[in-house]
């Protein structure tokens, strides 16, 4: 495998760790965050910061995933206090304070990052294979946790918490929940992100890096763990995909987002549930 | 007098920031879609009027023609991509209302330069009177005096006229209103267009102050004016101009004590969220969520 492809994998890897730990958040549970980008960004930081430190990559791990759920759960504390829309610009404002936030502070290098971090020792291969054994196991939990009770208290909570109250689920218990699996998944892509590219910055995680994760999870299809998958991979390969427009790459990135939204609001989950309804019915 | 100083900067900085997103708020309370795209059409009236008034030496008609322009736009947005919309899950607007902003910001840059354009002759950016000791910029006096007369146009609208009541209804009872023999979707155009109106001159104004229109004059205001409508309780026109001059001086002030700790996009935030920590349902109380 080429460099190239082998750096291709890993960020889908990574992409799809976000986005499907994303997908618990806001598709399971219903609790729309635009921040996703601020967890994925505090794990990174934790772990390089541990890296730099000790050298050791399960401390980096443990690190990352630590401090990505405590962020997290801090968050989910606001969600119990402030609902939909309000949440969702909670969490734009979270993300927004995490980059504003860092990029002055001269122990996390300020605007020139952190750089020359240890390598994890496994090499790029390594690293990639890591990667995927993690992508991998997210997806899995995150499809045991869909057919799980939590998976339906997390519904139950997304569509309606008066229901869900009245049936004796806490909602606030569950939210709190989601936030904090779903962000300690965020810092463990954090982590990982590090070990791969060495050198971090603030911009990476920026406000649209959390847009683009969220679109994943809308064009996947909300609440649908695979549906999300495809989206990540695809709208990471997209990108390359349209190299040869490199200079229009946003351009054309903003206007698929509308056009798919526009010509397909329940996202890929929702096509094919519908083509398998027309199937069945004709 | 310093002070005094960056209290007229925050409070002529508020004035703007309310222009800008009265849109947001009005288009919220009659749809509950977060309107990220309003961004655009903010950047679409800076533009338009550099444009018209470098074509024709005239400030005035720069304004006028992106008057004209952004309510239409404004409009197209609503009837294209998000009326069809209206059944889903609020996420799924607001994604489509970002990428259309990512895409415009986008073509903004490939057609005008990365650059952005600036105004030929704007002797009005530079020109600063000096009342007791305290420095104003005729921008900052213009924008104050626009956004009271703007507000009180709107207000007498909204309060005194057929079209204006009929509206307010609306916003509050559809289905009553209707009843009544208003016809909602009119109602929803008129809101995008004045919401457009507000946000055009808003844009023109930072265009003058920055004597400058680059792809991203629209980016970090659109979050701000997320932020500005939150505090002000979603919906609500009163508790978003509260929160937009709150935010001005808050930024103001925040950047000179709290400038060396985080930067001046993050001070709004950080006012955001300590303050729906406080008060979930924003300045006005309204409970909406």
């Amino acid at each position: 495998m080429s460099a190239y492809e082998i750096s291709i994998i890993s960020i889908i890897g990574i992409n799809v760790i976000l986005a499907v730990s994303l997908n618990m958040i806001s598709g399971f549970c219903g609790q729309i965050s635009l921040g996703h980008g601020a967890f994925f960004g505090a794990g990174a930081y934790a772990a390089a910061l541990t890296m730099v430190g000790s050298g050791s990559v399960l401390l980096a791990i443990l690190a990352a995933v630590v401090t990505g759920s405590l962020l997290g759960l801090a968050v989910g504390f606001a969600s119990l206090r402030v609902r939909t829309d309000f949440l969702a610009v909670t969490t734009i404002g979270v993300n927004f304070l995490f980059v504003g936030f860092v990029r002055k502070q001269a122990w996390l290098g300020g605007e020139m990052g952190i750089s020359g971090i240890p390598a994890s020792g496994f090499g790029p291969v390594g690293n990639m294979t890591m990667i995927l054994l993690f992508a991998a196991a997210t997806i899995a939990l995150s499809l045991y946790i869909s057919r799980s009770w939590m998976g339906f208290a997390f519904r139950a909570v997304g569509e309606d918490e008066g229901a869900a109250a009245t049936l004796g689920i806490s909602a606030g218990a569950y939210k709190l929940a989601a936030f904090g699996i779903g962000t300690a998944l965020a810092g463990l892509a954090g982590c990982l992100y590090t070990f791969f590219t060495q050198f971090i910055t603030a911009d990476a995680f920026d406000f649209i890096f959390s847009v683009m994760l969220m679109a994943m999870v809308v064009i996947g299809g909300i609440g649908s763990t695979w549906g999300v998958v495809v989206a990540a991979v695809g709208l990471t390969l997209l990108p390359e995909a349209i190299r040869f427009v490199n200079d229009y790459r946003l351009l054309v990135f903003g206007g698929l987002l509308v056009l798919v939204i526009r010509l397909a609001p329940g996202g890929l989950a929702g096509v094919i549930q519908k083509a398998f309804l027309a199937v069945r019915r004709s | 007098m310093y002070y005094i100083d960056l209290a007229v900067t925050g409070i002529s900085f508020g004035c703007m920031y309310a222009m800008m997103s009265v849109g947001l708020t009005l288009v919220y309370g009659l749809l509950r879609i977060l309107h990220v795209a309003h961004a655009a059409v903010f950047a679409l009236g800076a533009y338009v009027t550099v444009l018209v008034a470098n074509a024709t030496g005239s400030i005035l008609l720069g304004f006028l023609a992106a008057m004209i322009v952004t309510p239409l736009f404004g409009m197209a947005i609503y009837r294209v991509m998000y009326e069809p919309l209206l059944k889903y899950r609020p996420d799924v607007p607001l994604i489509a209302s970002i990428g259309l902003l990512i895409f415009m910001q986008d073509a903004f840059r490939i057609v005008f330069g990365e650059q952005g354009i600036t105004f030929h002759r704007n002797a009005f950016a530079f020109t600063t009177f000096n009342i007791f000791g305290v420095t104003v910029s005729a921008v900052q006096i213009a924008t104050i005096i626009t956004a009271v007369v703007v507000f009180t146009a709107l207000h007498l609208f909204t309060t005194r006229t057929r079209i204006g009541i009929g509206w307010r209804a609306t916003v509050s009872k559809p289905q009553i209103a209707a009843s009544f023999g208003i016809d909602p979707i009119k109602v929803r155009y008129l809101n995008f267009a004045v919401g457009s109106v507000l946000a055009a001159i808003a844009g023109g104004l930072v265009a003058e102050m920055n004597n400058l229109v680059d792809p991203g004059i629209g980016f970090v205001v659109s979050y701000k004016a997320l932020a500005i409508i939150v505090l002000g309780g979603l919906g609500s026109v009163r508790g978003t101009l509260i929160a937009s001059l709150v935010l001005g001086l808050v930024e103001a002030y925040g950047t000179i004590f709290i400038g060396a700790w985080l930067d001046r996009d993050a001070i709004a935030f950080l006012a955001l969220i300590v303050l729906l920590m406080i008060r979930p349902q924003g300045f006005t109380g309204a409970r909406t969520a």
